[in-house]
C-alpha cells in the first residue's frame, strides 16, 4: 500500500515538474497590504496636467515661464511609478507592477484604475516620478516601460522619466526638456508623498477617484529659474537635469477626492 | 530477518518505481522538435548553455529569460530579419557575419541603410554573457537592451521598435515561434529582445587551440614560438586583455590620435573629461576573423597593431598609465612571436558552428 501510495506520489511529482514554464515577462513584487485582507476594491487616479491655472492644451496657447520667456507645448509626458496608498495608522498599500506612462497627449493614458486596493480608507498617496534603478539595469521590459514607447534612451541605457517640447519665440531648435540619468547624484527620479483633502473610501460599492494635477509652470521656477534663452535642451543626464528635476518634484499637487 | 528481507524487498521495488518516475520525468519534458516555428539544426539536443572549464561566473545568466530551443531558434530568425531595418535591407547578421565572428569583415565603419556609414567598427559577438556592458563606449548595460540601439540608430537599422513589432505581429511563422517560445502568439519588443538574448547569449567561443592547451586537451600542444609569444602577452598585454576573456571590460584610451570624426568615446556617455578618448577594451579572441581593429577599424594587420604600441601614443590627456606617453617596448622577435600566439586563440570550431547561421 505504501508503494502505491509513493509510486502516485512520484507520477504526480513527475507530471507537476513538467508544468509549461511560465511567461518569462517581469517579475512581480509583493503586495504589501499592511495585514489587511486583500479585496478587489478599486482606486481610481486621473492626471490633469496644467500650466498655472489653466489646463495644458497640446501646440495651443502661447504660455509665460517664470523667467518671462514664452512658450507653447508640443508633447508632455512622465513616468508615475511605485506607488503607495497610506491609511491613517501609517500602513499602506503597495500598488504590483506599478508603472504608469502618463502622456498629455493620450487621453486613455491620463488616468488609471488600481486593482486589488484592500477596502479602507485612504489619507495620501506616495509615488515616484520616474522608473526606479532595478527597471533601468535589468533588461527588456514591457508594458508601460516597452522602448516602443519612445521615452527610452537606446545608446545610454536608461528611461527618459519625464519630458517636454515645444516652441519658444527666437529659439529655432524650440524647447526640449528630456529627463534621464538613474544613478548617483544627478539621478532625476523624485519621490513625492501628497494627503489627500479628504479620505478616498474604496469599500468595494463605488470606486474613489483621486484629482492629480500637475504644474508645467514648476519645471521652470523653483528652486532653479529656468531661462530658456540660456537653457533650452537637455537631451542626456547631468546637473542640468537634477536642478529640473528639483524643479519639478513639487509641481504635483492632490485638486480633489470623489468618493 | 524475514521482516529485514521484506524490507529490502520494499526498498528495492521503491527504488525501481523511482526509476521509472525519473525517466518518466525526463521523458514527458523533452521538447518534441516537431512543434518548433524554426529548423533545429541539433533536433535530438537540448540548447544548454555551458560555462567553460576554469572561466568566472557570467553576468548573464539568462535570469527571468528562461532558455529553450524554442526561444534560441526565433531568436536566431530574428538575428537575420531584415525587417528590422526601416526599408526591410539590413538584418543584425549584416554587420555581423558567422565567418567573421560576427564582426563586419574588412569593413572599418559600419554599413547601414541607404549606404550610409557609421563611425566605429562593428565589434564581433561572442561571450557576451560575460560583459558588463555593451558598445565601445559601454553605454549600454544589459545584453538584453542591447539590440534596440542599432535598430534605432539612423546611420545603422533606422528603424523604430514599435514598427518592427507591426510587421513581425502579422507574420504566421512568427506567430507559431512566439507561442512555441513564450507559450502565446503575443508578440512585442520585450519577447523579442529576449529571444535575441537567447540566441546571442548562446555564442560561446572557448575551443581555440590555446583553450585546449589550458585543458590539457589534445590539439592544444603549443609550438615554442607560440609560447614565447605567450610570455610576451603575459608581460605586456595581459594587464587589459586578461585571461580567460581576454579583456577585462575596463574603457581605456590607448592613444590612438584623432581622426576627422574626433569620437570621444567613452567621455560622449558621462561627458567627464576624465573619459574622455576612452573606448572598452576588446577581446584578443578571434582575431583572424574579425579584421580591421581598432574602434575605428583603422589597422588591417596585426603587425600594424603591434607597431602602434610600439610608437609613442599620441597624449590626449586621458592616455592609459599602462601605455603611458612611450608606448609598449616589444622586440620585433616579440611582434613575431606574439602574433604566433595571437594565432591561437582562433576559434575555428565557433565561426563553423551551424547553430548560430542563417537558417536556409
Amino acid at each position: 500500500m505504501r508503494s502505491i501510495i509513493f509510486a502516485f506520489v512520484v507520477v504526480a511529482l513527475s507530471v507537476s515538474g513538467c508544468r509549461k514554464k511560465p511567461d518569462p515577462v517581469v517579475p512581480l513584487t509583493p503586495i504589501d497590504t499592511g495585514g489587511i485582507n486583500v479585496n478587489d476594491g478599486h482606486l481610481q487616479i486621473v492626471f490633469e496636467n496644467m500650466v498655472g491655472s489653466q489646463p495644458l492644451q497640446l501646440n495651443g496657447p502661447s504660455y509665460t515661464n517664470e523667467a518671462g520667456n514664452a512658450f507653447t507645448v508640443s508633447a508632455y509626458k512622465y513616468y508615475i511609478s511605485n506607488i503607495k496608498l497610506w491609511r491613517a495608522d501609517s500602513t499602506y498599500f503597495t500598488e504590483t507592477e506599478s508603472y504608469h506612462l502618463i502622456n498629455e497627449g493620450l487621453a486613455s493614458s491620463k488616468s488609471f484604475l488600481m486593482h486589488d486596493v484592500p477596502l479602507d480608507d485612504y489619507t495620501a498617496i506616495t509615488f515616484m516620478i520616474g522608473v526606479d534603478y532595478d527597471r533601468n539595469t535589468t533588461g527588456a521590459q514591457t508594458g508601460a516601460l516597452d522602448p516602443a514607447n519612445a521615452m527610452f534612451w537606446d545608446w545610454n541605457t536608461g528611461y527618459i522619466m519625464a519630458k517636454i517640447e515645444g516652441t519658444s519665440p527666437g529659439i529655432p531648435s524650440g524647447i526640449s526638456f528630456h529627463m534621464g540619468g538613474f544613478e548617483g547624484k544627478d539621478a532625476v527620479m523624485r519621490i513625492v508623498t501628497l494627503q489627500f483633502p479628504e479620505d478616498a473610501k474604496v469599500n468595494g460599492i463605488k470606486t474613489p477617484g483621486v484629482h492629480i494635477k500637475s504644474d508645467v509652470l514648476e519645471w521652470f521656477k523653483t528652486p532653479n529659474l529656468i531661462n530658456f534663452n540660456t537653457n533650452n535642451i537637455i537631451t542626456s543626464a547631468g546637473p542640468e537635469a537634477a536642478k529640473m528635476a528639483d524643479n519639478y518634484a513639487d509641481m504635483f499637487t492632490v485638486s480633489h477626492v470623489e468618493n | 530477518m524475514k521482516k529485514a528481507r521484506t524490507e529490502k524487498t520494499g526498498m528495492l521495488r521503491k527504488a525501481m518505481i523511482l526509476v521509472t518516475g525519473i525517466f518518466l520525468f525526463v521523458a514527458a519534458c523533452r521538447k518534441d522538435p516537431s512543434i518548433t516555428g524554426g529548423d533545429i539544426v541539433n533536433g535530438e539536443e537540448d540548447i544548454t548553455f555551458v560555462v567553460p572549464q576554469g572561466w568566472p561566473a557570467p553576468i548573464y545568466n539568462f535570469q527571468n529569460n528562461t532558455l529553450s530551443n524554442e526561444g534560441f531558434e526565433l531568436g536566431r530568425k530574428l538575428f537575420y530579419e531584415t525587417r528590422l531595418s526601416r526599408d526591410n535591407s539590413t538584418s543584425c547578421g549584416t554587420c555581423h557575419q558567422a565567418f567573421a565572428a560576427f564582426a563586419h569583415a574588412d569593413h572599418g565603419v559600419s554599413h547601414g541603410i541607404d549606404n550610409r556609414l557609421g563611425t566605429r567598427n562593428s565589434p564581433p559577438i561572442f561571450n557576451l554573457n560575460w560583459h558588463p556592458s555593451f558598445f565601445w563606449d559601454g553605454g549600454v548595460n544589459h545584453i538584453e537592451s542591447q539590440p534596440i540601439n542599432p535598430i534605432q540608430n539612423p546611420l545603422e537599422m533606422d528603424e523604430t521598435i514599435d514598427n518592427v513589432v507591426n510587421k513581425l505581429k502579422g507574420d504566421e511563422t512568427y506567430k507559431a515561434m512566439f507561442k512555441n517560445a513564450f507559450g502565446d502568439e503575443t508578440v512585442n519588443s520585450q519577447r523579442i529582445f529576449k529571444a535575441l538574448a537567447q540566441f546571442m547569449g548562446m555564442m560561446v567561443s572557448a575551443n581555440a587551440k590555446y583553450d585546449k592547451y589550458k585543458r590539457g586537451e589534445a590539439g592544444g600542444e603549443m609550438t615554442a614560438t607560440e609560447l614565447r609569444g605567450l610570455n610576451v602577452f603575459t608581460n605586456k598585454c595581459a594587464d587589459c586583455h586578461k585571461e580567460p576573456l581576454f579583456s577585462d571590460f575596463s574603457m581605456r584610451n590607448n592613444g590612438l590620435p584623432s581622426t576627422a570624426v574626433n569620437d570621444s568615446g567613452r567621455g560622449h556617455i558621462t561627458h567627464a573629461i576624465a573619459d574622455l578618448y576612452k573606448f572598452k577594451v576588446p577581446s584578443l579572441r578571434n582575431l583572424k576573423y574579425t579584421y580591421p581593429y581598432m574602434h575605428d577599424g583603422r589597422f588591417t594587420t596585426l603587425q600594424q597593431v603591434l607597431d602602434y604600441y610600439t610608437t609613442s601614443a599620441h597624449n590626449s590627456g586621458t592616455v592609459d598609465p599602462l601605455i603611458g606617453a612611450n608606448g609598449i617596448a616589444l622586440s620585433a622577435q616579440d611582434k613575431g612571436d606574439l602574433i604566433e600566439f595571437l594565432n591561437t586563440l582562433n576559434d575555428e570550431s565557433f565561426v563553423k558552428d551551424k547553430r548560430f547561421h542563417e537558417v536556409q
